[in-house]
């Protein structure tokens, strides 16, 4: 009985407060927009017994989808969202792996401590470090003040609204999520593998290149796809540090239903969403499975 | 001892000069007598006085925390169950089903959550208010917390449980005098964990919450949408010390228990 | 017809291959290499045994390019190596762990260090066929490092590191991960390889059976040391200390005061009112100096009844070790000491002569054992 219990309990949650919410996304994506409370048409009448039923599912049809596709701002908003999202991953690479790098070679009392500032900026609130940017990249903040005054420019850059801003942003924000995964693979390392490969003729750099890279990989991959995941919907850094030309799903999804109080346009954008995310989610798990096969 | 390369100092310094140094401006400008947030004008604590006079950010600051508390409370239980499940109930019909609805909140993107909770909140008549903010953090907290607790299950030596069978106890009486002691690190960072997302979360919350309750961060995000503030300065301040300060104590009480375990290892060696 | 005998360093025409020169090597305040001279032959296969911690794994590591010596020098080939990186030089080293790239298969594992220089394709692939054939590994040439058994991994370490050819292979402890009997033939591989492909070894070990098994020669290492260089029987049975004699196998340890009795022999008091123990020695003693007399078990005689023996000392049985084909008695002597005694058992354990308790008699000549200063 209590087996029955244990289970039940979250089972039932998760059924109610996630599978079944996602279903009324789906439904309401499959619905027509209507002036009524609420906003959204059919709705689904269980007094009429099975007749309310049929006359229910006749009523939906993949309108809001089509209408997705004619109208270029949706289209775009996708294709902008993954490539903000794959440049910032990018960018979050090439700044995380020499961190993880150094701090996988620091002497070992260092590690606790190091590990501890990188994870630190995960216990501060995610609004305020991506507020934190505004007053630098501001067109009077301090980062151009700061130029300003040693002489290398002599009118204020604009960078915040723009795409740079919200790249920035986002490698600030996630940049743990990459450093950790490669750090663990990094540490993992042993070390013996390098001075096998400089015994046998390599140079540090070869060394690196041949035996160090390829094998955090995995931690690698893993790293991307934790920044590159969450990046597309990625909703507060492009409307805080994006311009109006910014265009991301996130913000989209966002504006059509708290502006446009489009419920049914704004579900299928949640569904799109979902369908464009379910490719990296599934390549990412492949690559966890493969990572802890290979150590089991 | 290992030296490290000029590279890996300069790309750790640069690293943490990149991470620490908006939050550390930020924290000097919120002293700034200025209303002219970039200009500085001077040292003062004005910002901090305004700040907690007024009401409306106090009043979101505990609506904040209620919620926060009691999902991450929920979110424990039930993601401490959650976990339990999924490493030691072995097959039941609809694991797989289950195991999908515990990861993929991990990796679902907080508009659709926020907007899919909406829309089920709207369809039963729930009232928006800090009960439907509380509901919709425990279920993506949850989530959070049954990885952290399931990894320490996982690496946890299940003789252990069966010598507390074998030695008399029941089921419940191993889960709570044996298994729970031991995973009982898991679960507390399993809490805070839970804790700060809810004290963090904007979009969900934007989605849930209702008039009659606004959170912090839906107050932060209304005030700096438009751009600046010192007020916020100095509430980010705030917000950032408590962390700083949580995070030392923390790290001290570890590595006090540490050096505690190490002592008794080395007194246990010496007697023996 | 006359074999000749493998003992370059009893010729002082030979030129060794290695030569280290008063080499000291420091981390910090820890000396790990106390000025060590030492000359070691081409085609030897060299143990350096020790402890953990007693510096061999240093020295070899110096000789790998990993560590350079804070003092002295280290030729090879009449070169000085001591700050050659490891790339650049003609020495390959087999690790502890194997460090087989996990992400290469065998092939490509063994293939690794030509590609390095640079070989022809075809150069490549006909030394890796030949390693692989050296070490029987043919089959699994294909498959990663996770995919084959500790043996195997170990063999294809081996044919990693010898695939440059290198002048010299550096084995550290390259048998630990093994169990006890894939040790044994491991051995004897490792020799056979060794003879076959002409190669020095220097091996690392702190298991002294194994530095018996395959070595030429053996130095003991205490504390950044060496104490003693020799062939594994001179070793085994002419110890110069009592750290070796005490570290190389079983040994009995009787401390007394020698007095000369003769040309060679001495007569060891060792205790009150029990007669001096008699034996011969090389080196000499001036009377009444402190010495320590060390015995081997299987060189002691253990009777029912009093022995006509030169020296002989009475106990009681304390305790027995039934090894299989031996047993070791632990025999408490009137003062308290405990001497060991082994035996063949050449009978069935029925039968057995002895058992806890009895009082017995043990014996030995005056050449089984060896007379120690310190």
């Amino acid at each position: 009985m209590r087996r029955i219990f244990v289970i039940a309990v979250p089972y039932l949650w998760l059924l109610a407060l996630f599978l079944v919410p996602f279903l009324i996304v789906l439904k309401i994506a499959l619905s027509d927009m209507a002036l009524a409370i609420p906003p959204y048409a059919p709705t689904l009448d269980f007094q009429a017994g099975w007749a309310g039923i049929k006359a229910f599912v006749s009523e939906l049809d993949f309108e809001n989808f089509t209408f997705l596709a004619s109208d270029d701002l949706y289209w775009k908003a996708y294709l902008s969202s993954l490539r903000i999202a794959l440049v910032s991953t990018f960018l979050t690479l090439l700044i995380g792996y020499p961190m993880a790098y150094a701090m996988a070679r620091s002497p070992e009392a260092w590690r606790p401590t190091l590990l501890m500032l990188v994870i630190l900026p995960f216990w501060t609130s995610f609004l305020i470090r991506v507020y934190s940017w505004m007053g630098i990249l501001s067109s009077e903040g301090y980062l151009n003040q700061f130029l300003l005054w040693i002489g290398l420019i002599d009118t204020p850059l604009a960078i915040i609204n723009t795409n740079l801003a919200v790249y920035i942003g986002v490698v600030y924000t996630y940049l743990p999520f990459m450093i950790l995964p490669v750090y663990a693979t990094l540490e993992k390392l042993d070390g013996q593998l390098l001075e096998a490969a400089e015994d046998l003729g390599c140079s540090r750099l070869s060394a690196f290149w041949l035996v160090t890279f390829p094998l955090s990989r995995s931690g690698i991959i893993a790293g991307c796809f934790l920044v590159f995941i969450p990046t597309i919907g990625e909703f507060v850094i492009p409307s805080l540090l994006g311009g109006s030309d910014t265009l991301m799903i996130g913000k989209v999804l966002w504006e059509e239903f708290f502006s446009n109080r489009d419920w049914p346009v704004a579900s299928a954008v949640a569904v799109i969403l979902l369908l464009i995310l379910i490719i990296p989610i599934v390549l990412f798990q492949r690559n966890e499975q493969k990572q802890r096969e290979s150590e089991g | 001892m290992r030296r490290l390369s000029l590279f890996n100092v300069t790309s750790l310094s640069l690293g943490f000069a990149f991470l620490y140094l908006p939050m550390i401006i930020l924290v000097i400008y919120s002293f700034n007598a200025s209303k002219l947030v970039t200009v500085w004008a001077g040292f003062s604590t004005r910002w901090y006085g305004e700040l907690l006079s007024n009401e409306a950010f106090l009043d979101a600051a505990w609506v904040t925390i209620r919620v926060a508390v009691m999902s991450s409370t929920v979110a424990t239980v039930l993601g401490t169950m959650a976990a339990w499940v999924l490493i030691r109930m072995g097959r039941f019909p609809g694991r797989t089903l289950f195991s999908g609805m515990v990861y993929a909140p991990l990796v679902m993107p907080e508009v659709i959550t926020g907007l899919s909770l909406l829309l089920l909140f709207i369809g039963i008549g729930l009232d928006r208010g800090v009960l439907t903010i509380v509901l919709a953090h425990t279920t993506f907290s949850m989530c959070y917390v049954s990885v952290v607790v399931s990894s320490r299950l996982a690496s946890f030596d299940q003789s252990l449980e069966e010598a507390a069978l074998d030695l008399g106890c029941t089921q419940w009486q191993a889960f709570r005098l044996v298994t729970l002691p031991i995973i009982a690190p898991a679960v507390i960072s399993g809490w805070l964990l839970a804790f700060t997302l809810s004290l963090d979360d904007l979009v969900i919350a934007s989605f849930t919450a209702g008039p009659s309750a606004t959170t912090l961060p839906i107050k932060i995000f209304s005030s700096i949408r438009l751009g600046v503030s010192p007020e916020i300065n100095a509430l980010s301040t705030i917000m950032i010390g408590i962390v700083a300060v949580g995070v030392v104590i923390a790290s001290l009480a570890t590595k006090r228990s540490v050096l505690r375990q190490r002592a008794d290892e080395h007194a246990a060696a010496r007697a023996d | 017809m006359p074999q000749t005998v493998f003992a370059p360093w009893d010729d002082p025409k030979e030129t060794p291959l290695i030569r280290f020169e008063g080499v000291t090597k420091r981390f910090g305040d820890f000396t790990a290499i106390d000025n060590v001279s030492v000359d070691i032959f081409a085609r030897e296969f060299f143990a350096l045994l020790g402890p953990s911690g007693c510096g061999k794994t240093t020295l070899m590591r110096m000789l790998g390019g990993f560590e350079t010596p804070t003092e002295g020098k280290i030729w090879l080939g009449g070169q000085d190596i001591g700050r050659t990186p490891p790339n650049k030089r003609p020495v390959n080293m087999m690790f502890q762990s194997y460090a087989l790239f996990p992400h290469l298969s065998v092939w490509e594992n063994i293939a690794f260090g030509l590609r390095r220089e640079r070989l022809d394709k075809d150069k490549i692939a006909a030394r890796v066929e030949e390693m692989l054939r050296l070490t029987r590994l043919q089959r699994f040439a294909k498959r990663k490092p996770h995919q084959i058994s500790g043996g195997q991994r170990q063999r294809v370490a081996l044919a990693r590191s010898l695939a440059k050819a290198p002048k010299l292979l550096l084995l550290d402890e390259p048998l630990g991960a093994l169990d006890a009997k894939l040790r044994q033939d491991t051995q004897f591989e490792l020799v056979d390889i060794q003879e076959k492909t002409g190669t020095t070894f220097v091996i690392v070990t702190h298991d002294q059976e194994e530095a018996m098994t395959v070595a030429t020669r053996v130095a003991v290492m205490d504390e950044g040391r060496i104490v003693q260089i020799s062939t594994p029987d001179k070793i085994y049975e002419e110890p110069q200390s009592v750290y070796v004699a005490d570290f190389i196998g079983d040994v009995n340890i009787i401390e007394g005061t020698a007095s000369a009795t003769g040309p060679e022999t001495y007569a060891i008091t060792w205790g009150e009112g029990r007669p001096p123990l008699i034996a011969q020695s090389q080196r000499s003693f001036s009377e009444g100096q402190a010495c320590s007399l060390a015995i081997r078990p299987e060189k002691v005689a253990i009777h029912a009844q009093e022995p006509e023996a030169l020296n002989r000392v009475r106990g009681k049985i304390l305790d027995i070790a039934y090894l299989g084909n031996l047993s070791t008695y632990h025999v408490e002597l009137a003062g308290g000491q405990i001497v060991k005694a082994q035996e063949a058992n050449t009978r069935r354990i029925a039968r057995r002569s002895f058992t806890w308790e009895d009082e017995v008699w043990l014996s030995w000549s005056d050449t089984a054992g060896v007379l120690l200063a310190e």
